[in-house]
């Protein structure tokens, strides 16, 4: 029976792996620097590819150290983790789909498999086997590790995605001296509409205004929730001494309110956000008036 | 039961975000069967009150959307299915202002009034079903490709 050779004392198949993978880093990493996952993403030169690739290896290596080749958490894989959903990342806005990327990882690991056979040539067929397997649920470990971590990149892309489009849609524009306005858009969820009510309650504060305009011109569905959202702003401006007219009330909202049964009787509304506009001119005694004559001019 | 128009659908209601997709779908939907622009309005707004009721009331369900004809008239119905609680009084339930957890009290009685045919299936323990049918008031000229 032939002997292992490094380190004399033949060990796990892990640890035929570990050694392997650390004296082949070098020729895994060029191989690696010519599949389409390292090449797309390091474009700048492939010593950078090689680089990147030599990394990873290291990486595989310390975790077959630690004898964790199918846990995706072992320490090992912290320190490529980055490096991983960077290329993952790139590969999704280079258009590829999941299906398509987990694919090009898959195609990291034939090059590797090809290499430690060649290596083991000389072991026992069993040896061989148990060796190949080891290496299997190791480059399988790297792929899920390297998906997961793509994965939650996009949950939290989406998360912040989200967030920054709360604090987009909600602006407050002041129209007069008094008068601001909320020109709502999309869907007034429960985390928008308290959003929208604290922008409109410090606009009222910061502009000393006396009436919000809240329209709702973009909002494509006015539910009873929506409407209790419209209601409790109204309410709390209020309470802050200023008057709420909610304007942007369409035929079609007008008439499924009242199919509904919500009663918004206790809220001022107009159709439009000029008549709401005029609506609060006229209550704050600011006359508009047409353009006198030429020649009349006042100075 | 007539199928067509492509409207055949099943969507899961899990989350707010789900609430959206199930409008959106709606509205879509109707649309694309003649609804005039007030009808849609008030399925969508059912809809929205009903999904709703099945995320908050019944722990998320889901909703089934087809395309029904009768007469020659198009109409598109929807079920909406959760697991929850069931309802203990349906008459309760349906009348104005009575709520079971924080809202109005308008979704259910007021979601009833917005379409042309309503039937709540529920009993304490077994779940919710509601299905509402609203038909398109006029004549679709969307049958003549069937």
């Amino acid at each position: 029976m032939p002997q292992h050779e490094t380190g004399g004392t033949p060990g796990t198949p892990a640890h035929t792996v570990r050694d392997f993978l650390l004296r082949r880093s070098e020729q895994i990493a060029q191989r690696w620097a010519d599949e389409p996952l390292f090449r797309s993403v390091f474009t700048v030169s492939r010593e950078e590819a090689v680089e990147a690739g030599k990394a990873v290896v290291e990486a595989l290596a310390q975790v077959a150290d630690s004898q964790r080749v199918e846990d995706p958490d072992a320490a090992g894989f912290t320190g490529v983790r980055e490096q991983l959903a960077r290329m993952g990342a790139a590969r999704s806005r280079a258009g590829l789909s999941t299906t398509q990327v987990a694919s090009e990882l898959a195609a990291l690991r034939p090059p590797v498999e090809n290499l430690l056979i060649a290596d083991l040539e000389e072991e026992t067929p069993e040896r061989q086997r148990e060796c190949a397997t080891a290496l299997n649920v190791l480059m399988g470990t790297l792929r899920l590790v390297a998906m997961q971590t793509a994965l939650s990149e996009g949950q939290e892309l989406i998360d912040r995605q989200r967030l920054q489009l709360l604090e987009v849609a909600t602006p407050v524009i002041k129209l007069w001296d008094g008068i601001v306005a909320v020109p709502l858009i999309g869907t007034l969820d429960s985390a928008r509409s308290q959003v929208v009510m604290e922008t409109l309650l410090n606009a009222v504060v910061d502009q000393h205004a006396r009436f919000a305009i809240l329209d709702i011109t973009g909002v494509p569905t006015v539910d009873s929730l929506v409407a209790q959202h419209l209601m409790k702003t109204v309410a709390a401006a209020r309470l802050m001494g200023a008057e709420c007219v909610v304007s942007g009330i369409r035929p079609a909202i007008a008439q499924t309110i009242v199919h509904l049964g919500l009663d918004l009787g206790t809220v001022k509304t107009r159709a439009s956000l000029a008549d709401a506009l005029g609506y609060c001119l006229h209550e704050l005694g600011a006359n508009i008036v047409n353009a006198a004559p030429a020649g009349a001019g006042r100075r | 039961m007539h199928t067509g128009a492509g409207v055949e659908a099943r969507l899961p209601i899990r989350s707010d975000m789900d609430l959206v997709w199930v409008r959106q779908h709606v509205r879509q939907a109707a649309a694309k069967l003649g609804f005039g622009l007030v009808d849609q309005t008030k399925l969508v707004t059912a809809a929205s009150e009903l999904a709703r009721n099945a995320l908050v009331h019944g722990g998320g369900g889901m909703m089934e959307a087809s395309h029904v004809t009768a007469e020659g008239t198009d109409g598109l119905r929807l079920t909406f299915s959760d697991s929850g609680p069931g309802i203990p009084d349906l008459d309760r339930a349906l009348s104005d202002g009575y709520t079971s957890g924080g809202g109005l009290g308008m979704g259910l009685g007021g979601a009833r009034r917005l379409v042309h045919e309503f039937a709540v299936d529920s009993a304490p323990g077994s779940g919710t079903t509601v299905r509402v049918t609203s038909w398109v008031s006029r004549p679709s000229r969307l049958r003549e490709d069937v």
